[in-house]
């Protein structure tokens, strides 16, 4: 008689070596895994509220300032170092990770207007009231020697803004003119004027280098070409704008931070209608910057928050503000797309994540994996209004809060004067302009 | 002449660039005048000149007379004319520059000018930029960007890659590069050393004859093979092809036979491999008949004689690819592996949970296919019995083919001539329609009636059968297919349900359930047409609660004790009759009710008794439009419910969001799961895979033009750049960019 016995094949789960994960087999019917739907909803909605459990973006404040920062910026090649400008003239030079001050420099009389680093990040630049360039090596000097700058150049006028070029060692400043210096010369290779304006910001473009773009007190944004003599084209606003940023990663597209509380990103190839229009903020935007990945910006307020924008979307993904957070001067993005920087009128430099919720460091491939698909979770059911409602809350302070409601009522009324003016004019004599039309005052050839 | 002027030129050019030189340039004017002179070739007269024009000194050769009158071109052309040493275009443009009385346009002013200069540059600029757009879109686009853009791939490299970038530095490496050079050892494509090739070449006179006539041979021989294949390939017909085929097999079989004897080892390997193809061939579907082409070929089946033929030999192919070569030792191995094989697929099938001890859950309210709940009893089925059916098929098949061709017999008419009678073609058409739906129903039950045989049949068997399960081979060779079926039938428990599923059936109501299961499968082609009579269904479905299918292995006993004790808590209790009330319930609270808005007294006399007449009842009772029809209208056994629940609605999404353009969409978009749970590890990772990666600790960098647009520039620009910027332009990038190089480029640029 034969005996039958079950038999399996140890291949199937034994594993081959220790190291190995065990095998865990999985049946996928569908009949065994019912109410997908009903689960992934309540993990979405869970994973939404954890987001904003975790959501704790600052990371530290770097103290040391005795006087308000006006500028900052990131060294060239090392994520760990930045440098601040503030409004007394002093110059500082942090480290990040350790969170404290490398090196101070008394560099101008009055304040510093503008700090850039050179590309390959050597040295950098610094602008201040007392109508002077300085450059200063990045090391510092040895015991005992004296701070000085490798290299002081005189100007005529006070210099508001300063830049350098991506590649080459040329440098751009801003003032009463924009002018393009070498660095080996004291004197401007060529200097751009447009009418009699004084300028608060220009910007290389970082992608096309030799384009570059101004900032000027006739509520202008001004484009240039090196490689040409005269400035390509000027698109005046109904406001100022104070700064301005180009995308890195598009090379078209900048976006101006202005004083009517908004921000506009241009397509400088179209620049009668801006591209889109971010407003958010309830007070003028002092600074804006973007992420090294172009995906999205920040923006510094003098309503004493930091709020970051998706680049193509007119309402901002994220606001950032403490109690003690006055004016918001300057914000930078860092290199490595993790962090946001932000120096205040309070002589504070703070240090932001630039995703909220993000956890820090190394993550284990679980944990990835988890967190990736949480995100997902999150995108997939973000027309839900739970989840909507969890994802979108943010806390504002009160007075935020009440400008924002004063506004909103401000621009209703306007909305409806204009209505009651259209109701009772010549059809026609009172077009009807979109909110990325009403910006634009003129566009000069 | 040509030449000549254009010295010239460049001669008063230099001479205007140093105009402030006073005497000096007097001098070399005259040389200049009479270089040109020597020049003519012919010896022109010398003239007297005056380098000077003034009143004074001019007192015996030049006339002082019109030293007030303006010059016309008229006067100097005149000579012009007569001079012989001028073109004859030039003579042409100054006459007409005479004739013209136009001035010249006055300079535009320096606004204007400058406005078109920017206009200019703008365009330029724009241009220039909009490169960008392909790529921009593209990284807009794209599901995942990894950033820093440009990353070396941190993996092994390819030797040549590490090979190009290396140089030979210290002197022991030069040393070791010279001897290896030297040496002239392949190094590359270690094929054929130059000292090989010099002994091939050193070859006698008639051996390379010889050589080069079988190289001929060979490859005239390799042609027309090529040629020959090649014709053969082309042949469609199908028919060539299997005889062909079969041709080649029977002699590969021939040679197998004859290796078995000669070559042992050879034969071995062969078999080998006709065990790997039958392995193959057992894994995969592909002579199954469960592919696209084997299931129209099955709608076929019924009508078409060759399609019928052709699945059997496709089946057939699965048979014997799938039959196992014959070594007569292993008898008992083959046996065990069988039954290895069959368990497996048996496993695997997601059973349907019954329970049988809970008459609730038995009665199906549903009209879905009682058959399949009949057929749950013995669902130890697997792929392979799909030939079981397919041998019904065949076999009802050839039994409707008997009927039809009796039919034929009895009427004999319109299918032969349809042409020819076109104004009772529709009428033949409708009713051949009929039959259609006739012979339908007649082939459900035919087939039910068949069904029920075979059960019997196997019943019969299993009865007879002895418990090693030794089947005569007449008998496997008959109904291998059934007798397949069978042996999975191993244990106690087993056998008992398929006996107990098979007596009550015998003992009563043999027909009732029958007919419910015709009905059901005949069911779906009718079901948008007829009406569905509720109680009749349910009714119908109430009966086949008391359908016996027990396929589980609780004690006889305990069963029965459980049976009777729900029965007692569940007495009096007719769910389904309740259900049937509560559903009418709801539909009639669902109808709009009357709204009777009649004033009695309002307009006539009032009083108790009176009531309102029938013109004012007509008029004021207001009756609403019916509401859309019940989602549960035609579904017997459901009760949709169709109010809106507060709870549940603040969960819902009320507005159709943005990208999609109907409900539809963003409901599939919903109900497609993107968890583990559901999804094998690499579609969660490709679904939940993030649109920004970025690299810890990385610095990313703007992007760079030159990595990104090839432009003509670069691309015909100075060759070291050319190779600086394809080779060894990305280990530069990491090191540093020095600008002095940079600008040495560009202005390489500008010169050209």
């Amino acid at each position: 008689m034969k005996v039958k016995v079950l038999c399996r094949n140890p291949d199937d789960y034994v594993r081959e070596t220790t190291r190995d994960i065990q095998r865990v087999p999985r049946n996928y019917d569908p009949t065994l895994h019912p109410f997908e739907v009903p689960r992934e909803y309540t993990r979405a909605l869970n994973a939404t509220k954890l987001e904003r459990v975790f959501a704790k973006p600052f990371v530290a404040s770097l103290d040391g300032h005795r006087d308000g920062i006006s500028c900052i910026t990131k060294h060239a090649k090392s994520l760990s170092t930045i440098i601040s400008g503030a409004c007394d003239g002093e110059v500082k030079v942090w480290n990040l990770p350790r969170q404290e001050c490398l090196r101070t420099v008394q560099a101008h009389e009055g304040f510093v207007r503008g700090i850039c680093s050179r590309f390959c990040g050597t040295s950098f630049f610094t602008v201040g009231d007392d109508k002077t360039i300085k450059q200063w090596n990045w090391e510092a000097p040895g015991y005992g020697v004296r701070e000085e700058p490798i290299n002081t150049i005189l100007g005529k006028a006070v210099f508001t803004g300063i830049d350098h070029h991506q590649r080459e060692g040329t440098f751009v400043t801003c003032g009463q003119t924009v002018d393009i210096w070498d660095e080996q010369r004291s004197s401007p290779i060529r200097s751009f004027s447009w009418g009699v304006d004084s300028f608060s910001c220009v910007r290389y473009n970082p992608v096309e280098t030799e384009l570059l773009a101004s900032c000027a007190s006739d509520r202008s944004v001004v484009l240039y070409d090196t490689r040409e003599s005269a400035p390509l084209r000027k698109v005046i606003m109904q406001l100022r704008s104070n700064t301005l940023c180009w995308n890195p990663m598009e090379a078209y597209y900048f976006t101006c931070a202005n004083e009517d509380y908004n921000l506009y990103t241009y397509d400088i190839r179209h620049l009668d209608v801006p591209v889109t229009v971010h407003m958010d903020h309830v007070s003028a935007v002092l600074d804006v910057d973007y992420s090294p990945t172009g995906r999205e910006f920040v923006s510094a307020s003098f309503d004493k928050t930091i709020r970051i924008f998706p680049k193509d979307k007119g309402h901002s993904r994220e606001v950032y503000h403490t109690k003690r957070m006055q004016h918001v001067i300057c914000v930078r993005w860092s290199a490595d797309n993790k962090y946001v920087l932000s120096g205040s009128d309070e002589m504070n430099i703070r240090l932001w994540k630039a995703n909220a919720s993000e956890k820090l460091g190394l993550l284990s491939a679980r944990e990835k994996a988890a967190t990736h698909y949480n995100k997902k979770l999150i995108e997939k059911f973000q027309h839900h209004p739970q989840v909507r409602r969890i994802a979108r809350h943010r806390h504002l302070p009160g007075d935020i809060l009440k400008q924002k409601r004063e506004l909103r009522e401000m621009r209703e009324a306007q909305r409806r004067k204009e209505q009651n003016v259209r109701k009772h004019s010549k059809p026609g004599s009172v077009p009807l302009l979109t909110e990325k039309e009403k910006h634009v005052v003129a566009v000069v050839e | 002449m040509a030449p000549d002027e254009e010295e010239l030129s460049i001669n008063e050019q230099a001479i205007s660039a140093s105009e402030d030189e006073g005497s000096d340039d007097e001098r070399k004017h005259k040389k200049l005048l009479e270089a040109i002179g020597s020049m003519g070739g012919r010896k022109r007269k010398k003239q007297n000149e005056r380098s000077e024009a003034s009143v004074q000194v001019s007192e015996y050769f030049v006339n002082a007379e019109g030293t007030g009158d303006k010059v016309n071109l008229s006067d100097l052309l005149g000579t012009v004319e007569k001079t012989s040493g001028a073109s004859n275009k030039t003579k042409k443009q100054l006459r007409n520059l005479q004739s013209s009385k136009e001035t010249l346009e006055l300079p535009l002013n320096k606004q204007q000018t400058e406005k078109i200069q920017r206009g200019i540059a703008y365009e330029k600029t724009t241009a220039e930029v909009s490169c960008w757009k392909n790529i921009i879109l593209q990284n807009q686009k794209a599901e995942q960007m990894v950033f820093p853009l440009n990353q070396e791939s941190s993996g092994p490299k390819r030797v040549e890659q590490v090979v190009a970038g290396w140089k030979v530095q210290t002197p022991l490496e030069q040393e070791i590069f010279r001897l290896l050079h030297g040496s002239r050892q392949p190094v590359n494509d270690p094929v054929l050393t130059p000292v090989e090739e010099q002994s091939l070449k050193a070859m006698s006179l008639e051996e390379a004859k010889i050589r080069r006539a079988e190289l001929q041979k060979a490859r005239a021989l390799q042609s027309y093979y090529e040629a020959k294949a090649k014709r053969e390939k082309k042949i469609k017909s199908k028919k060539y092809h299997k005889v062909q085929n079969k041709a080649k097999r029977k002699d590969f079989l021939k040679q197998f036979d004859e290796m078995v004897k000669t070559n042992p080892e050879g034969a071995l390997e062969e078999l080998k491999k006709m065990e790997l193809s039958r392995m193959e061939e057992r894994m995969s579907l592909k002579h199954q008949n469960s592919g696209k082409w084997a299931k129209s070929k099955a709608i076929m089946a019924k009508y078409d004689d060759s399609a019928r033929k052709a699945m059997q030999e496709q089946l057939q192919m699965n048979k014997d690819l799938t039959q196992k070569m014959v070594v007569p030792s292993d008898d008992e191995h083959e046996s065990i592996e069988e039954g290895l094989e069959t368990v497996p697929d048996f496993v695997n099938d997601p059973e349907t949970v019954i329970d049988p001890v809970n008459p609730w859950m038995r009665g199906q309210l549903t009209h879905e296919e009682p058959e399949v709940s009949c057929v749950t009893a013995e669902e130890v089925q697997t792929a392979e019995e799909e030939n079981e059916e397919e041998e019904i098929i065949g076999e009802f098949e050839r039994k409707r083919k008997l009927r039809q061709a009796d039919e034929e017999d009895l009427i004999p008419t319109e299918e032969e001539q349809p042409a020819s009678e076109v104004v009772e073609e529709d009428v033949v058409e409708v009713s051949d329609k009929e039959e259609e739906d006739e012979d339908e129903e007649e082939d459900v039950s035919e087939f039910n009636t068949l069904f029920r045989l075979m059960r019997s049949e196997k019943t019969r068997e299993g009865s007879n059968q002895t418990r090693g399960g030794l089947n005569t081979a007449g008998e496997e060779d008959e109904e291998g297919l059934l007798s397949e079926g069978q042996i999975r039938v191993r244990s106690i428990e087993d056998l008992e349900v398929l006996d107990e599923v098979v007596e009550p059936r015998a003992i009563e109501e043999p027909s009732a359930p029958q007919t419910a299961a015709a009905e059901a499968t005949s069911e779906p082609p009718h079901k948008k047409k007829r009406e569905i009579n509720l109680k009749e269904v349910l009714t119908k479905e109430a009966k086949a609660v008391r359908l016996p299918f027990l396929p589980t292995v609780v004690d006889e006993e305990e069963r029965d004790e459980q049976i009777s004790i729900i029965k007692e808590a569940f007495a009096g209790d007719d769910v389904i009759s309740d259900f049937i009330k509560d559903k009418s319930r709801q539909e009639a609270a669902g109808r709009p009710a009357v709204v009777d808005l009649t004033l009695p007294g309002w307009g006539e006399w009032g009083g108790v008794g009176l009531k309102p007449p029938r013109w004012k009842r007509k008029r004021f009772r207001i009756k609403t439009a019916p509401p859309p029809p019940r989602q549960d209208q035609k579904l017997p056994d459901v009760i949709i419910s169709e109010k809106r629940t507060a709870s549940v609605a603040s969960h819902q999404v009320s507005q159709l969001p943005f990208p999609f353009q109907n409900t539809a969409q963003f409901e599939s978009s919903i109900r497609t799961p993107i968890g583990s749970t559901w999804n094998t590890q690499t579609v969660v990772k490709n679904m939940t895979k993030p649109k920004v990666v970025t690299k810890l600790g990385a610095i990313i960098e703007p992007m760079v033009k030159e990595d990104f647009i090839k432009s003509k520039t670069t691309a015909a620009g100075g060759k070291g750049a050319a190779i600086m910027l394809g080779e060894n332009r990305r280990a530069k990038e990491g090191t540093k960019r020095s600008a002095e190089k940079h600008r040495g480029r560009r202005s390489q640029k500008r010169k050209k």
